[in-house]
C-alpha cells in the first residue's frame, strides 16, 4: 500500500515535471530570436514514405547542430492522410505544426486559404537563381513565393532486368511494346508483365498525356479530361487490365504494387524515385543493379510523365517563423539534397546540386534527371490537389469495369467542373 | 465513438419512450389543464431534481445542442474553408458567408448521387440487421443452454467487441487483400481462383456487410442472451407437458419473451448500422469508384476531400442524414405501438 502511494507521488512527479518541460519549450518558442540567436521548438511534419523516414528525421534533428537552442521535432504523417491532417491543423490552429513537407499540388492551396507563411524575400531571390525553374514555379502562388522546393519527381517504368532478360524482351517504349513484353514475360515466367496501380488516379496522368490530353487547361479556364485523349485515356487503361498485360487493385494500391514488383510477381511498374529506396529492400533487387528504369511508356501521341515533388512551407501561424524559415533553409540546401539523393536517390531541385559526384555516381538521379526536366509541368492551381479525389473514382470504375470508358470520362469532366466553378 | 453514440442513442430513445407514455395516457381535457397549473407546484416540490440535471442539461446542450443549430444553420448558407471566420497567427480573417436559404437542399436532392447512395444505404443497413439479429439470436440460443465450456465460448464471441473498431477492421482489410490476403490463400489451397473481394463492387458490398455483421454479433448476442435468461423456465416446462415441438416453443415462447429487448436493439443497431462510417471508410474507402459509399461517407466526401471544404454541403447533408434517422424512428415507433407496445 505504502508503495502504492510513494509509486503514484512519482508518478505524478513525473507528469509535472514533464508538462513543466513542456511549457518552458514553448515560452521559448515564443522568443525566437535572442541575441541574434534562434531558439525554440520547431515541429515539422513530414510525409515522407517507410524506406525514406529514417533518413529524413536524422537530417532534420542535425538542425540541432547548427542552432543548439532550437530543437526539432519530427513527425512523419503519412501522405495519404496528410493534406486532410495539415488543413485541420492549420485551420484550427491548435497544435499546429511549424513546417510542412507539401505536395506540389498542395501549395497554391493552402497559400489560397491563408495558411501559408511568405518565404522571407532573400530566400526567394535564391530559389529564383539556384533552383530547377520547373521546381521553383510549384511553390508560387499569384507571383508570391510560399514554398521552397524540397525535392523533384516524376514517373518513370521501373522494371526487373533479369525478368526482361529472360523473356528475352527490351524495356518497352510504348504501350503496343509494353502489352507484346508483357505477353512474353508472361509465357515464359507466368508473371504479370506491369503492375499499374488502380487506387489513385497520379498513376493515370502518363496515359493521359500518352494520348496528348491533360486534366484542365488553366490558361484558358477549360476542363480537357473529358475530350477525345482523354476518354482515350481511360480506354487505354481498361485495356492494359484486360488484356492481361497489367494486373492492378483497387484497393491497398502502393503495398500490393512494391509487394508484387519486389517478389517478382510483377517484372515491371511505374513509379517515381521515392519508390527506389523500397524497392531495393526487395528481394528481387539485393542486388541494386537488377533495377533497371525506363521513360514512362508512350500513348498514341507521346511519353509523357507527371512533374511532382515536395515543397517545405512554413505555417502563417507559427510562433517561431524565424527558426522555422532558417530550418526549411537547412533543408533544402545543397549538402541535404546531396545526402537525400545519395542516400534515397531523390532529386535535388538545386540546379549545382547535379554537379556533385555524389549526385552524378547515382544511376537513378541520372535517369530521371532528363525525364523531370521533360516532365509534364501541372496546372499549379488551388483546386490541383481536389481534382485527384473524383479522378480517382472514375479511374478506378474504369479500371475495374464498373464503368465504361466514356461514362467515366464524361463523369470526371462534371466532377471536375463542379470544383472548378465557372470553367468551361 | 460507438460508445459515445450507444449512449446518447440509449437516452434519447429512453427519453421518447417517457414522453410518449405520457401523452398516451393523458386523454381528458380537465386534466391537461390541472397538469400545466401545477408545473409550478411540481417545480417547487421538485427544484432538487431540476437543480441536479441542470448540469447534465448544459453539457448536452453545449455539446449536442449548440453543434446541431449551428450545423442547421450552416446549411442554408454557403459556408465554406475560404469565407468562414479564421485566425491564423496574426492575421483574423472574418467570416464573409451569406444565407441561401435551401439551395443547399435543392442541389442535394435533385443530384441523383444522393438517391444512389441512399438507396445502398438502406440495403446495407437492412442486410446488417438481419443478418447480425438472425446470428445473434441463433449464438444466444446457443449459449443460453448448458454444456461444458459455456463461460469460454460467451468470452470468445464477446472478443470482436473488446477490440478496437479500426483494428479490427485492418485486420479484415488485410485478410481480404486479393494478391496477398489470407482468405485468398486459403481458397488457393483448396484450388479455387482468388476472388475480389474489395477490388469488384458487388464482392466489396458483401465484404463490408461481412464485416460490420462481425462486428455487431457480440452486441446483439448479449442483449439476446439477458433477454432470453428474463424468460420464465416453467413456461417452456409448462409447453413441453403440452406437447409443444422446439419450433413451437421457440415460436410462441421465445420470440415473444424477447420482443421488448429485440425491438430495442434493432432499432439502435438500424440506427448505428445506418451512420457506421468506420467500416466503410477504412476498409473500401466507399470504393471501388464509390461502390460502398454510404450516405454518411459521402458526408465525409463533401465535407473533407476537395479544397476548398464545403462547410455547407456537408451539413447539409448531416441535416439530411438526422433528419431520414427521425422519420424511422417515428414510423418504427409507431409500428410496435400499433402491435400493443407499450412505447
Amino acid at each position: 500500500m505504502r508503495r502504492g502511494i510513494a509509486a503514484t507521488a512519482l508518478v505524478a512527479t513525473l507528469a509535472l515535471a514533464a508538462t513543466a518541460c513542456g511549457g518552458d519549450t514553448k515560452d521559448d518558442g515564443g522568443a525566437t530570436k535572442a541575441g541574434g540567436e534562434l531558439s525554440g521548438t520547431v515541429t515539422w511534419w513530414d510525409t515522407s514514405n517507410d524506406a525514406e523516414k529514417a533518413s529524413f528525421q536524422k537530417i532534420a534533428e542535425a538542425f540541432t547542430a547548427k542552432h543548439p537552442k532550437v530543437t526539432v521535432k519530427y513527425v512523419n504523417v503519412p501522405y495519404g492522410d496528410a493534406q486532410n491532417k495539415v488543413k485541420n491543423a492549420f485551420s484550427s490552429g491548435a497544435e499546429a505544426p511549424d513546417v510542412i513537407r507539401a505536395d506540389v499540388g498542395w501549395v497554391a492551396d493552402f497559400a489560397s486559404l491563408g495558411y501559408l507563411d511568405e518565404v522571407p524575400a532573400e530566400t526567394a531571390k535564391k530559389i529564383d537563381a539556384e533552383f530547377l525553374p520547373q521546381a521553383a514555379a510549384s511553390g508560387k502562388y499569384e507571383g508570391k513565393t510560399y514554398a521552397v522546393p524540397q525535392v523533384i519527381d516524376t514517373l518513370g517504368l521501373f522494371y526487373n532486368k533479369k525478368m526482361l532478360a529472360d523473356a528475352g524482351v527490351q524495356p518497352p517504349k510504348t504501350l503496343e511494346e509494353l502489352k507484346a513484353a508483357s505477353a512474353a514475360i508472361k509465357a515464359k515466367t507466368g508473371k504479370a508483365g506491369l503492375y499499374l496501380r488502380g487506387d489513385d488516379s497520379y498513376w493515370f496522368l502518363p496515359l493521359i498525356y500518352g494520348e496528348g490530353g491533360d486534366l484542365v487547361d488553366a490558361k484558358n479556364k477549360t476542363v480537357t479530361v473529358d475530350n477525345e485523349a482523354g476518354v482515350k485515356a481511360f480506354k487505354t487503361a481498361r485495356d492494359l487490365v484486360t488484356s492481361g498485360a497489367a494486373i492492378t487493385n483497387a484497393t491497398d494500391g502502393w503495398n500490393n504494387m512494391q509487394t508484387a514488383f519486389k517478389s517478382g510477381e510483377a517484372a515491371m511498374m511505374i513509379n517515381g524515385p521515392w519508390a527506389v529506396a523500397d524497392s531495393y529492400a526487395g528481394e528481387q533487387f539485393k542486388d541494386k543493379s537488377n533495377l533497371g528504369v525506363a521513360a514512362v511508356p508512350a500513348g498514341s501521341v507521346k511519353a509523357g510523365a507527371p512533374q511532382g515533388g515536395h515543397d517545405l512551407a512554413v505555417y502563417a501561424g507559427s510562433k517561431n517563423r524565424a527558426a522555422a524559415h532558417a530550418f526549411v533553409e537547412y533543408m533544402t540546401s545543397q549538402d541535404v539534397q546531396v545526402q537525400s539523393a545519395k542516400e534515397l536517390s531523390l532529386l535535388p531541385t538545386r540546379t549545382a546540386a547535379y554537379e556533385q559526384p555524389d549526385v552524378k555516381s547515382s544511376e537513378m538521379v541520372q535517369f530521371f534527371k532528363p525525364a523531370v526536366d521533360k516532365a509534364v509541368e501541372r496546372a499549379w492551381i488551388p483546386e490541383n490537389g481536389s481534382l485527384f479525389e473524383p479522378l480517382k473514382v472514375e479511374y478506378t470504375k474504369a479500371i475495374t469495369g464498373a464503368s465504361s470508358p466514356e461514362d467515366a470520362a464524361k463523369a470526371a469532366g462534371a466532377e471536375f467542373r463542379k470544383i472548378l466553378k465557372g470553367w468551361k | 465513438m460507438a460508445a459515445h453514440t450507444s449512449q446518447s442513442v440509449a437516452k434519447a430513445a429512453g427519453d421518447e419512450s417517457d414522453v410518449a407514455r405520457g401523452r398516451s395516457r393523458r386523454t381528458d381535457g380537465p386534466q391537461r389543464a390541472a397538469n400545466r397549473g401545477g408545473l409550478k407546484r411540481a417545480f417547487a416540490t421538485h427544484w432538487y431534481a431540476w437543480a441536479m440535471i441542470a448540469p447534465v442539461v448544459l453539457v448536452l446542450g453545449i455539446i449536442i445542442g449548440w453543434p446541431l443549430v449551428r450545423g442547421v444553420y450552416l446549411s442554408l448558407t454557403d459556408a465554406n474553408e475560404r469565407n468562414v471566420a479564421r485566425t491564423i497567427g496574426a492575421n483574423h480573417i472574418e467570416a464573409t458567408y451569406t444565407f441561401v436559404g435551401l439551395d443547399n437542399y435543392t442541389a442535394v436532392l435533385s443530384d441523383p448521387v444522393f438517391w444512389q447512395r441512399l438507396v445502398w444505404t438502406v440495403v446495407w443497413t437492412v442486410a446488417c440487421v438481419t443478418v447480425t439479429f438472425a446470428l445473434g439470436l441463433a449464438l444466444a440460443n446457443m449459449l443460453n443452454r448448458d454444456f461444458k465450456g459455456r463461460a469460454f465460448y460467451r468470452m470468445a464471441l464477446i472478443l470482436p467487441w473488446a477490440v478496437p473498431g479500426f483494428v479490427s477492421v485492418f485486420a479484415w482489410r488485410f485478410l481480404f487483400n486479393r494478391d496477398n490476403g489470407i482468405l485468398n490463400k486459403l481458397l488457393d489451397g483448396g484450388g479455387i481462383a482468388a476472388i475480389p473481394w474489395l477490388d469488384d463492387p458487388t464482392w466489396a458490398k458483401l465484404s463490408v456487410i461481412t464485416v460490420n455483421v462481425w462486428l455487431g454479433i457480440p452486441f446483439m448476442m448479449v442483449a439476446l442472451l439477458g433477454g432470453l435468461q428474463s424468460i420464465p423456465g416453467e413456461l417452456y416446462e409448462a409447453a413441453e407437458m403440452d406437447g409443444a415441438t422446439t419450433w413451437q416453443r421457440f415460436r410462441h415462447i421465445t420470440l415473444p419473451g424477447l420482443r421488448s429487448v429485440s425491438m430495442t436493439v434493432i432499432l439502435l443497431s438500424t440506427i448505428w448500422t445506418f451512420n457506421m462510417f468506420p467500416v466503410i471508410f477504412l476498409l473500401t474507402r466507399g470504393g471501388p469508384g464509390d461502390s460502398t459509399e454510404i450516405l454518411v461517407t459521402q458526408a465525409f466526401r463533401e465535407a473533407f476531400v476537395s479544397s476548398p471544404r464545403d462547410f455547407a454541403g456537408s451539413a447539409t447533408w448531416g441535416v439530411l442524414i438526422l433528419a431520414l434517422l427521425m422519420i424511422f424512428a417515428l414510423v418504427y415507433r409507431r409500428a410496435l405501438r400499433k402491435q400493443g407496445e407499450v412505447w
